[in-house]
């Protein structure tokens, strides 16, 4: 009983939406808004030939490179920063300023430096998902319990163990929700530096779309786009839920007491 | 044992000068069982952590067998008392145990017989895999104990240990450290605000004043070395123990109240 | 101490970026020094087509903000009041929030073209969700014992939602239109520089289409300054109106 009703609850919105847009589309003549019928019949003939292979995987590739790195890069300054008083200090304001640039403008220095190629674009996804994930750190790292810290001095666990087992898992929390800020970032990102001037990609298709007045395959491309956001925080999830398992189960305990 | 000679620790800050730790000298035996007890807020954890280095005092020195304590020393284990924030939430029960053998180089096969061991000792032979926040209070101080036990210290250092546990848990965990230490021949000192607890547990009470601290006095506990629950606390050498703590610590907080 | 050794890392920056192109470790070309950026920006500050440009993105940037908070606090009180809707409604919400917000462009454009409508939808919709979601906890967060004494007096839905709801809901709309004010932020500069209509973003295409490179790290270093003037600001004005609020330390994490 309970089970159906919340497959009810949470498939029946979305189902009558979905409905509602196909039946109010289905007779369109407005160009710009073609029937559904339409876009999902476009769809696989636009996104699953060698669009796949030529656009869609080395967007996805590039988000992929450009996000690890951003992630490794985020997580090692943080920790240095975030470990060293003076260090904070003298980075903090010029931290403030950098994180504030919205990440799109540097599309154009990033051009200028590094031209349209793949290089790039994933200089483009590192510069913006860096900054959610180092100030993250940075404060992970800050708030690490003195308990523990007075712990591991105590028991001179030192080093390696130290470092792993101390600073980075206490900071895992925090890194995590910086990593899920960068995601969308670099999502953003990889479809803007292909907007801007490329010659393949995700973003660039559905530019080309737009400017041929190919509505159905555009619109489809906006689909593929927000699936492909949905699926991402979707895995995100799935990877959060284990490396966090022990926080949100410490969490949920702390709460019952 | 361990040497406290001549120790003082001021904190200053912000224009504030607060002196924690007045003049403190006194000596721990190796292998006895030694509590101290003084009014809440008379620096007592400050104590606690010069004597594990984890705090330098502002005069005045602490050594362990002779070597001066300048920062944490080998064979030196403290518990503290918030048990939930001195395990690592992230760690199972027998991973908290076993880290700090893997910091101190132990084998393998060796680190896996000691945390059963400790583990077994204080009764969480069957909770190796659990994680700590699944556990209670009680349970939870007892991994931290396990985690000092398999460490085998020469020095144990317990922080008000059993101030945040129910009454019930407390006393289980009052015998469960006299049979480790009566087991493992470890110096113990012990910080507590509980006089019933000092006087039931230790071989020797120092007694401190109020702040700035000084030792007030020094006395030994000559009960019985086997105790339990109910026959010790109703002799009557407890009571008057009890009795003679009670009054040092009640003139302790007074003078600290005039001066 | 600290405001000395900020300052100290801010000029230490400004350094490294002055000597980089001067000893040829970059191209000129491509990374001014310092020195010829900050003479731009003075220039810049000095002509009106500037200060048009920085009141043009200013007011799409309040605009969007404005219309997101309203909506996503109507939305997030309704939604948020009655237990069956917020259930049938949440799996909607999840599936809807992760969409990239610039995956829109093409579709404003081919709708509205080049014009501030185009950038207000991405605002909105980017900055909505921001509103939404803290809301949404906000309304969560209410506690059942005052819901029932709220009950047992016979308030209406109307005055529950005056004296119970929205005071409960207040730190997390605050919170989230913090978190919606730097979102909106970056979507009105990126609209600008993307889809075309006036502002600091247009500004920066122009610069970059013209060549003139100087120009367009000036401007960029303008957007830096702005959202970190918004980010003052929002944070102050949070301070300001919840100083006094214990939830003021816990954010959601969204």
């Amino acid at each position: 009983m309970t089970v159906l009703r919340r497959v009810v609850l949470a498939l029946g919105l979305p189902v009558v939406l979905v409905a509602a847009w196909w039946f109010a589309s289905a007779g369109s003549t407005d160009f710009y808004f073609p029937p559904l019928a339409t876009i999902v019949e476009v769809f696989p003939e636009t996104w699953f030939g060698s669009r796949l292979t030529d656009d869609v995987l080395p967007s996805l590739a590039r988000l992929g490179i450009g996000y690890a790195a951003a992630l490794l890069l985020g997580v090692a300054l943080g920790i240095v920063i975030g470990s060293n008083r003076w260090v904070r200090a003298t980075t903090e304001p010029l931290l403030e300023f950098l994180r504030a640039i919205p990440p799109p403008v540097l599309v154009p220095i990033l051009i200028l430096v590094a031209g349209i190629g793949d290089t790039m674009k994933v200089l483009v996804i590192v510069s913006g998902c860096l900054w959610p994930v180092l100030l993250n750190t940075v404060e992970g790292v800050r708030s690490v319990d003195d308990v523990l810290a007075d712990t591991c001095r105590t028991y001179r666990i030192r080093g390696r163990l130290r470092w792993w087992h101390l600073v980075v898992r206490s900071a895992s929390p925090q890194i995590v929700t910086g990593a899920r800020q960068a995601l969308s970032v670099g999502i953003i990102l990889m479809v803007i530096s292909e907007m801007f001037a490329a010659n393949s990609g995700l973003g660039y298709s559905v530019i080309q779309f737009k400017d041929g007045f190919q509505i159905p395959q555009m619109w489809s491309g906006v689909i593929l786009l927000g699936l492909l956001g949905v699926l991402l925080s979707v895995l995100f999830r799935l990877v959060e839920h284990r490396v966090l398992s022990w926080y949100h189960g410490s969490r949920t305990a702390s709460e019952e007491p | 044992m361990l040497a406290v000679n001549g120790l003082s620790k001021v904190y200053t800050g912000r224009g504030r000068r607060v002196e924690a730790i007045g003049d403190l000298t006194f000596t721990v035996e190796g292998g006895s069982f030694v509590c101290v007890v003084g009014p809440s807020g008379c620096g007592k954890t400050t104590l606690l952590r010069c004597c594990a280095g984890l705090l330098p005092p502002t005069s005045g020195t602490v050594a362990l067998s002779g070597a001066p304590v300048t920062g944490p020393p080998d064979g030196l284990a403290v518990v503290f008392q918030e048990y939930g924030r001195s395990l690592f939430p992230w760690l199972r029960v027998a991973d908290n145990v076993d880290l700090p053998l893997r910091a101190a180089g132990v084998a393998r096969a060796e680190r896996r017989d000691l945390v059963t061991e400790a583990l077994d000792a204080v009764g969480l032979g069957d909770a190796h895999q659990a994680y700590p926040w699944q556990l209670s209070g009680g349970m939870q101080q007892r991994v931290a104990i396990a985690r000092a036990i398999a460490y085998q210290p020469r020095v144990l250092l317990m922080d008000e240990p059993f101030a945040a546990v129910d009454a019930q848990t407390r006393a289980d965990l009052e015998d469960l450290i006299r049979s480790v230490w009566q087991r493992l021949g470890v110096t113990l000192v012990f910080v507590t605000h509980d006089i019933d607890e000092a006087v039931y547990l230790s071989q020797r009470v120092i007694m401190l004043t109020a702040s700035p601290t000084r030792v007030a006095d020094d006395l030994v506990i000559d009960l019985p070395a086997e105790r339990d629950q109910l026959t010790t606390r109703s002799d009557p050498r407890f009571t008057e123990l009890r009795g003679l703590v009670y009054a040092q610590i009640q003139k302790a907080k007074l003078e600290g109240r005039t001066r | 101490m600290r405001l000395v050794l900020g300052l100290a890392g801010l000029l230490g920056f400004g350094v490294l970026l002055e000597l980089a192109p001067r000893i040829g470790l970059v191209s000129e070309r491509y990374a001014p020094p310092t020195s010829t950026i900050l003479t731009t920006l003075a220039e810049q500050a000095g002509e009106a087509r500037f200060w048009t440009a920085v009141l043009d993105t200013t007011r799409t940037w309040l605009l969007g903000l404005a219309i997101a908070v309203l909506l996503g606090v109507l939305a997030g009180i309704a939604l948020g009041s009655v237990p069956i809707v917020r259930a049938a409604t949440s799996s909607t919400i999840e599936f809807l929030r992760p969409i990239p917000s610039v995956a829109l462009i093409p579709l404003v454009v081919v709708l509205y073209g080049p014009t501030v409508t185009s950038t207000l939808v991405l605002v909105v919709y980017a900055a909505f969700w921001q509103v939404l979601v803290q809301v949404l906890h906000g309304v969560a967060d209410i506690d059942p014992v005052a819901h029932d004494t709220a009950r047992s007096y016979r308030l209406g839905r109307l005055a529950r939602v005056r004296y119970l709801v929205w005071p409960t809901a207040l730190p997390y709309v605050v919170t989230g239109v913090r978190l919606a004010a730097t979102v909106a932020l970056i979507l009105t500069i990126t609209g600008e520089l993307v889809i075309g209509p006036p502002g600091l973003g247009q500004e920066i295409a122009i610069a970059r289409t013209s060549g003139a490179v100087p120009a367009m790290y000036a401007l960029i270093v303008v957007t830096g300054l702005f959202g970190v003037v918004a980010n003052v600001m929002t944070r102050a004005a949070e301070r300001r109106a919840l100083h006094w609020h214990p939830s003021m330390r816990t954010e959601v994490p969204a």
